[in-house]
């Protein structure tokens, strides 16, 4: 539910990571620092990275920590202004031509003034985003851009920039006070500079060990302590290693679900080798990683693991 | 019979007009659109601006005859050599410009073959070098065109490589269109649009007219040129390079990369719109010319860093290579299936095909046979105008030559 008064946008570095952290969201400072400057400057945020690091979740986690509503834009091929800011209910219009005929009791020019007035507009997240909220500004989440083609991308610039939207109809919506708008995108294109250059920029990488373990420990709180440190101490390995898709953090989560589903305390190669479809998605990965190789990544693993514990 | 020759144009201020003039098609010459009306321009803005100062000079006349940055590289090069020539100067200082001085000719950086051609038929008082091949072209009885259409381009002269170039910028491959999920206004269209029957409607004070319609719009897939530039292609690359640059140039989605031992994409050097700066901003960006081929490497780099970035949407491959691979073919069967698999389709440009007794015998090229669709010449203007021809239809996806390869590569 969204509270009836909005949380105060954070003011610091530190108070966005607290927000963060609040949210269940285990963030680098790095992260933090770009969010809090998006936030305090009012530009949208651009996050690329690869498939599964938690882009947009940070979207998600924003909209639930500050209170705010969640509009969500997924982007594809050949995505129109259509389906992403506003659309004519035509049926509803005509139905109203048809009655204006029967009754015969308006004019023309009154008819086709209403004809396009707020009651026959659709509106779509993007207009969403720029109408006022009594939880203040929504969050605009504008997924996976890189799946859009070039047209949609040169029509986002207007948006984000000036944050208003121009109908012909109608008349130009402005935002009184612009969203906050997180953009993501999976790099399967290069995103125009024109675009980036309106944003801030954040490359979300994979987390470190120490940083992995704090989110399983947050995301899958049944896992055994000893489980989920060995299974980060795999999945790292794995992202050393040339694999065709290593396996995201989301990945990783499925993963420690998945075990802890099977009551595993400890991996052994067996269970690994059965499981391994949660964390690699290619047959070529799978076939190289499953077996002997599994079994000596997991053998180093735990010697690392001793290690660290023994000193 | 020139202007030069008539006696109203020997005053002095027609002397620099017809210099400019020469100047001016000295540029058109090296790919510049300098019209007539660019020209009287130039004349003006020089009157304007003076002649005492050569920097005042050189921009009048970049203000005027440079449109596009990247011509500034084309015309500052023509600019130096035109007007260091001894001759124009001596005579243009002879007449009126005692206080115009010569640059410092040294350091000259070698000029484009394309400034130096142009400069030589354009200047005056410069004899163009004796033509002796003209007498030999004469003993052909096919015209120049259709000969430079099957030679290779091992073989070319100067002057057919910019023939060559120009049908090259022609060729423009047709690719066979995918639709979009966009629309456009159609009368016999299979969907309605109701947007545009209610402007109708409107139009017609409520009544309901015909109902609009509209149909998926179509555009060319994605484009991806993969092109090897290793010892054994010397002889191909520049002009395959021509050929990538006109079609990058001819549309959007194209994606241009070279390999020799190691991967690099060009793209970003290709958009360039003035051929010779692209093709040196490529040789500049790469570093393995002319050494060996490792396909299989660049290929696995490929699939690795670039294909989930250019690959999307139904790309259509040309992977433009001999197949000769230093690594004989290790791992090169593993990657070309891949990539296979991750675009619409994939066509093998060979310029060994040219030999009569061509036999898919290396393991390059038996690890790459069974995963292309389609395996063609690529050593002419005609051979690339026949791929042209294939991508432009639909068609199978492997293509019926290809049983024959397959064939002659197992036995």
């Amino acid at each position: 539910m969204p509270n009836p008064r909005p949380a105060p946008l954070p003011a610091s570095v530190d108070a966005t990571l607290d927000l963060l952290t609040g949210g269940s969201y285990v963030a680098d400072r790095s992260l933090a620092t770009s969010l809090y400057l998006a936030l305090k400057l009012r530009r949208p945020l651009f996050l690329e990275g690869e498939a599964g690091v938690g882009k947009t979740e940070i979207a998600k986690v924003l909209s639930a920590t500050l209170g705010r509503k969640l509009l969500r834009l997924q982007c594809y091929e050949g995505l129109d202004a259509a389906a992403a800011v506003y659309e004519w209910n035509y049926a509803r219009q005509m139905m109203e031509i048809r009655l204006a005929e029967a009754t015969g009791d308006r004019d023309r020019d009154a008819l086709s003034a209403d004809l396009f007035s707020d009651r026959f507009l659709v509106k779509r997240p993007l207009l969403q985003a720029l109408e006022p909220d009594l939880a203040g500004p929504p969050v605009l989440l504008i997924d996976e851009l890189d799946r859009t083609d070039e047209p949609f991308e040169a029509y986002l610039l207007e948006i984000l920039s000036d944050f208003q939207v121009s109908i012909p109809e109608y008349g130009t919506i402005r935002a009184a006070e612009p969203p906050i708008v997180i953009l993501t995108s999976n790099r399967t294109r290069e995103i125009h500079d024109a675009l980036k250059r309106r944003c801030f920029y954040h490359w979300v990488d994979y987390p470190s060990a120490a940083r992995e373990r704090e989110i399983l420990a947050v995301k899958a709180p049944q896992a055994d302590a000893r489980l989920a440190a060995q299974v980060v101490g795999f999945v790292q390995s794995l992202r050393g290693m040339d694999l065709y898709k290593a396996p995201g953090v989301a990945e990783t989560l499925d993963w420690a679900q998945a075990l802890v589903e099977l009551n595993q305390l400890e991996l052994e190669p067996t269970v690994i080798n059965d499981t391994l479809g949660t964390l690699l998605k290619y047959q070529d990965d799978i076939a190289r990683i499953q077996g002997s190789e599994a079994a000596r990544i997991l053998a180093q693993v735990k010697t690392e693991l001793a290690a660290t514990t023994a000193r | 019979m020139s202007a030069a020759d008539t006696p109203a144009a020997r005053k002095p201020g027609d002397r620099l007009a017809l210099n400019l003039m020469h100047f001016a098609r000295a540029l058109r010459a090296a790919g510049l659109p300098v019209g007539p009306g660019k020209l009287l321009e130039a004349i003006e803005a020089v009157e304007a601006v003076g002649l005492g100062n050569r920097a005042d000079f050189y921009w009048a006349l970049h203000a005027v005859l440079v449109t596009r940055h990247d011509q500034s590289e084309l015309f500052d090069q023509a600019f130096h050599v035109f007007w260091r020539n001894p001759d124009i100067l001596k005579r243009m200082m002879a007449m009126m410009l005692p206080t115009v001085r010569t640059e410092a000719t040294t350091n000259q950086p070698e000029m484009s073959q394309r400034v130096a051609d142009a400069l030589r038929e354009a200047a005056p008082g410069v004899e163009a070098p004796e033509k002796t091949e003209i007498e030999l072209e004469a003993s052909f009885t096919v015209s120049a065109a259709e000969r430079l259409q099957s030679k290779d381009f091992e073989t070319m002269t100067a002057a057919e490589m910019a023939e060559a170039k120009r049908m090259l910028a022609r060729i423009a491959l047709p690719v066979a269109e995918a639709t979009t999920r966009r629309f456009r206004p159609d009368p016999s269209g299979p969907r309605v649009d109701p947007r545009a029957t209610l402007r109708r409607m409107l139009r017609a004070g409520g009544d309901l007219t015909d109902l609009a319609r509209r149909r998926r719009r179509t555009r060319p897939p994605p484009l991806v040129v993969l092109c090897d530039i290793s010892g054994s292609m010397t002889r191909y690359s520049r002009m395959l390079l021509h050929f990538m640059h006109a079609v990058t140039n001819d549309r959007d989605r194209v994606h241009s990369f070279v390999f020799g031992t190691r991967l690099t994409n060009i793209t970003r050097h290709l958009r360039h719109k003035d051929v010779d700066v692209a093709v040196d901003a490529v040789s500049q960006a790469v570093a393995d010319w002319s050494g060996g081929t490792r396909i299989g490497s660049a290929l696995r780099s490929f699939n690795r860093v670039w294909a989930r970035r250019v690959l999307g949407q139904g790309a259509i491959v040309l992977l433009i290579t001999d197949g000769l691979d230093r690594d004989a073919g290790e791992g090169l069967a593993d990657e070309a299936d891949r990539l296979h698999k991750s675009c619409r389709r994939l066509v093998w440009l060979n310029p060994l095909l040219r030999w009569e007794g061509f036999a898919p015998k290396s393991s390059g090229i038996r690890a790459l046979l069974p995963h292309v669709d389609d395996f063609r010449a690529a050593h002419s203007l005609n051979s690339l105008a026949e791929l042209a021809d294939v991508l432009s239809r639909e068609g199978p996806r492997r293509h019926e030559g290809m049983r024959r390869w397959l064939k002659e590569a197992a036995g």
